[in-house]
């Protein structure tokens, strides 16, 4: 006589188990039992006498997951293969640990393809929107064929993903089911229609477009997605058409001669530059880093590079030209005939020089020789764009309040144009990254006027806009409003 | 020029993405939406939910936020000079499109790169503002990862490391040299500094305040970089030198490594050949041979001849040929840190080996049911029931694993 035990399709591993418990605890050897699910036929000397009371008993602990996985096999043997390893485990529980058994090597195989077919089932269900899309509770739907019978342990998985939406996976194994936070699983549910979901042409469209076809591998592609999937997922439509493009795709790249770059090019390495000029190195070692400049010619004829003076912390930046013949002999700013003229006009003006950085927009002299005199250059553009990088490093280091632009070369590398000095100056113009320039003339404009009353009239202009950033300086720190803005 | 549509941006822009080797969506912090308040849930393991045919596992929605750029790097489809179509998603639908996948069980989230514009500082704001925007407005729990542009401000990569799961920068070539001539506008050492503090800000969320409390954590799945291999040319010792150093200053996750491979209007500078993917592959099994295997990198690439790692068998393989005088090995009595350096042999193998003869001693169809590959271990090891004899020294026994050879085409 043997006894007929049918596990239920739906929990199926709680079933399992406490038969296998009773089972076994009343001694009931494996070849006297016959396992079957509801679509088992019934054998002729089957009974389904009640099993007698059991006494407790104890399995090892990593028997538990094995037959919780291995109970979702598709293999109608799996119920027995269990039950017959748990009565060889009685005598011996070390037959866990022995990886070599063949009998625990099988079982250890089916846990495995019991993983797999859950594992591809997280990946491979595709839901499709059946509600609307504009309900507070959105609800999905997906048809899906799985190999073993991995619904009901896969579907907490969705619940712990997708809670706040209903959906269901329908298969012709059961069917999971979840409705306002309520999970059911069902049996025999046919194969739903589902609407037409517009996301799923914009899947389809990602995945024929992140696939490169310089690297096919289709058979590394097959193992890892088997083909058994593919009828019900969107995108496998279209891979047997990418498999057939792709060589001659990657043989057109390759053919293809390098193109002319676009139009846009020099626009954005010139923005590029601008944001190339970004100086790094320690603040102490920017002098230094100065003195070593050779990033454009001028370096060949000067004597040295004049970096900025004063103090790091200076609420006020003088920005002027380019160092002259003094300031190239000696190594600092100011020192020269405009120089000179810039510090009693400031005086006048009521600005402290040794208060102040003092720099130049341009760091080397540039000159041509005359006999036993070096006449000054104006810095042409790529001079001073050049050199803006030193002048940003400055101004990052310093962070004036206010920066004084003297002259159309302080102007054009400070503000990105040179132009209408003479229109701009006394203005406080803030630049995009918040930096506020005050415009004025260049003391070495006023020293080239002939005329000692036009001469007058232009000092008069320059101390006028030194005042008045010295003015604006100590209306901001006060908190009243500054004038001539 | 007529207004794109989201599909053809998304053609566009994944497009773009297809180059950069990783999809992982594993090793973040657990955390689900079983409170019905949020979307998505995150355990771990990672899933790859789709394959392309280039057998790539598609995990994340991998896209470029906009594909204008105004760098100019010769191995990149999206340099300045290229003469692609160039599209720009807005941050709603990026949102949309990552919410929306999802939903259906497309992806496990995204990984959002980006070309750069304007400025360092305005790309990675934009970045940051999409990743908020799921983690805050959407309640998204899926999987973020976000390329972070080097010189970006320090208090955006730190917003960008407390909203995603990993962060990454490319260290783009395997030398200094070649990233100053394929990537003029790139800094290697800057880049190395970005690495610096994405793992000094992870080291720091890892203390505890006085009161016990933990601060967030700072990109729970690590940061990770990757190596376009075969566009310049370093050899595979300086490649893997280089990830060696990687993987112990700034404790990378992972170094991917990206077979170059030709691109749509590609530049002059760099060759058109066919990707080296063998290379690659090979390059993989090196890098794995170090992480978890005990292998120093002298020994691999001493193995190597002019530092190219051997293309027809494995870097394991190289190895034992090289080394046959500590070979056979008993399954039995051998050490761990022997037995991982048998040919065919991996770490749950050994693990297997190790926690079964405990027992009893083992027979060579044991080892069969263990995982391992006996068609290469056999010649390596000894077991109850078999000794490989002289196939250890035979002459011709690393011809039986290379592949056999192939006639040439005539023409």
């Amino acid at each position: 006589m043997t006894r007929q035990i049918t596990i239920p399709r739906i929990g199926a591993a709680g079933a399992w188990r406490d038969a296998a418990r009773d089972l076994l605890g009343a001694g009931v050897p494996p070849s006297q039992v016959t396992w079957g699910d509801s679509e088992t036929p019934r054998g002729l000397f089957d009974t389904d006498a009640p099993i007698p009371q059991a006494r407790a008993l104890t399995v090892p602990r990593s028997f538990i997951p094995l037959a919780d996985s291995v109970v979702w096999h598709a293999d109608p043997e799996r119920f027995a293969r269990l039950y017959g390893f748990l009565w060889r485990l009685r005598e011996a529980p070390h037959l866990m640990g022995d990886r070599g058994d063949a009998d625990l090597a099988r079982l250890r195989r089916m846990e495995k393809n019991v993983h797999r077919c859950q594992h591809k089932m997280k990946a491979f269900v595709r839901f499709r929107e059946i509600g609307a899309r504009d309900a507070t509770r959105r609800s999905f739907a997906a048809w899906f064929e799985p190999t073993h019978h991995t619904v009901e342990p896969t579907a907490q998985f969705f619940r712990r993903r997708f809670a706040d939406m209903d959906w269901r996976i329908v298969t012709p194994d059961i069917s999971a089911i979840f409705e306002n936070g309520e999970l059911r699983f069902v049996e025999d549910q046919p194969n739903p229609d589902l609407p037409e979901d517009a996301s799923e042409a914009l899947w389809v469209t990602y995945f024929r477009n992140i696939f490169n076809p310089a690297r096919l591998k289709v058979q590394a592609m097959q193992s890892e997605m088997p083909k058994k999937y593919w009828k019900n997922m969107p995108e496998a439509a279209a891979i047997p058409e990418l498999i057939a493009e792709a060589p001659a795709r990657a043989r057109a790249m390759a053919a293809s001669a390098p193109t002319l770059p676009p139009a846009r090019v020099g626009r954005v390495q010139a923005q590029l530059q601008d944001l190339a000029s970004a100086w790094d190195g320690p603040s102490e070692a920017l002098p230094a880093a100065i003195h070593d400049c050779t990033r454009c010619p001028l370096h060949r004829s000067a004597t040295q590079a004049v970096p900025g003076e004063g103090p790091r912390d200076a609420e006020l930046m003088i920005v002027g030209e380019q160092p002259g013949d003094q300031e190239d002999l000696q190594g600092r700013p100011f020192v020269g005939p405009a120089g000179q003229l810039f510090d009693r006009v400031a005086k006048e003006a009521g600005l402290d020089r040794a208060r102040a950085f003092v720099t130049n927009a341009v760091k080397h002299f540039k000159f041509v020789p005359r006999g036993k005199r070096r006449l000054h250059q104006r810095p042409n553009r790529s001079e001073i764009t050049h050199c803006r990088w030193w002048l940003d490093a400055e101004l990052r280091q310093v962070a004036p309040r206010l920066v004084v632009g003297m002259g159309a070369t302080a102007a054009e590398a400070l503000t990105g144009s040179g132009a209408d000095i003479l229109k701009r100056r006394g203005r406080i113009e803030t630049r995009a990254d918040g930096v506020k320039v005050l415009l004025t003339a260049h003391p070495s404009y006023l020293l080239r006027i002939p005329e000692p009353q036009t001469r007058l009239r232009e000092e008069a202009a320059f101390r006028a806009d030194l005042a008045r950033a010295v003015a604006w300086l100590s209306a901001e720190q006060t908190g009243l409003s500054p004038p001539g803005v | 020029m007529a207004k794109q549509t989201l599909e053809q941006k998304l053609a566009i822009l994944s497009d773009a993405a297809k180059y950069d080797a990783s999809c992982a969506s594993s090793g973040s912090t657990r955390r689900d939406s079983r409170d019905g308040k949020g979307l998505g849930s995150n355990e771990g393991s990672g899933i790859c939910h789709a394959y392309a045919p280039d057998g790539r596992c598609i995990s994340l929605l991998k896209i470029l936020m906009t594909n204008f750029c105004i760098y100019d790097c010769s191995y990149c489809i999206n340099r300045v000079s290229s003469n692609v179509a160039r599209a720009r998603f807005s941050v709603d639908e990026v949102v949309r499109l990552t919410i929306e996948f999802y939903r259906r069980n497309y992806i496990e989230g995204l990984f959002l790169s980006s070309g750069v514009i304007r400025s360092p500082d305005a790309t990675m704001l934009d970045m940051v503002r999409i990743a908020r925007r799921l983690r805050h407005d959407e309640n998204f729990r899926g999987y973020i990862h976000l390329k972070t542009i080097p010189d970006a401000a320090p208090e955006l990569i730190e917003e960008a490391g407390l909203l995603a799961d990993r962060l990454s920068i490319n260290v783009e070539l395997p030398t200094d040299a070649a990233v100053k001539r394929y990537a003029p506008e790139k800094k290697p050492d800057q880049i190395r500094r970005a690495m610096a503090d994405v793992r000094l800000r992870k080291e720091t969320a890892k203390d505890r305040s006085y009161t016990g409390k933990r601060p967030p954590r700072f990109a729970p799945a690590g940061q990770s970089t990757q190596m376009i291999i075969g566009a310049d040319g370093s050899n595979d010792a300086a490649v893997l030198g280089q990830s060696t150093r990687l993987y112990s200053s700034y404790r990378l996750k992972r170094v991917y490594y990206s077979a170059f491979s030709p691109i749509p209007d590609s530049s002059a500078k760099l060759p058109l050949i066919r990707p080296p993917l063998q290379r690659e592959h090979r390059l993989y099994q090196a890098d794995w041979l170090l992480r978890f295997y005990g292998f120093d990198l002298d020994e691999i690439t001493g193995a190597t001849q002019d530092g190219n790692l051997d293309l027809q068998i494995d870097p394991k393989l190289a190895w034992a040929l090289k080394h046959r005088g500590l070979f056979p090995l008993d399954v039995n009595r051998a050490s761990r840190e022997m037995l991982l350096r048998v040919p065919g042999f991996g770490v749950k193998t050994v693990k297997r080996i190790l926690t079964t003869r405990r027992h009893r001693a083992l027979r060579y169809e044991d080892i069969t049911r263990m995982g391992a590959s006996m068609k290469k271990a056999r010649a390596f090891v000894t077991a109850g029931g078999w000794s490989p004899r002289a196939l250890t020294d035979s002459a011709d026994l690393r011809a039986r694993f290379a592949p056999p050879p192939e006639q040439l085409s005539l023409l």
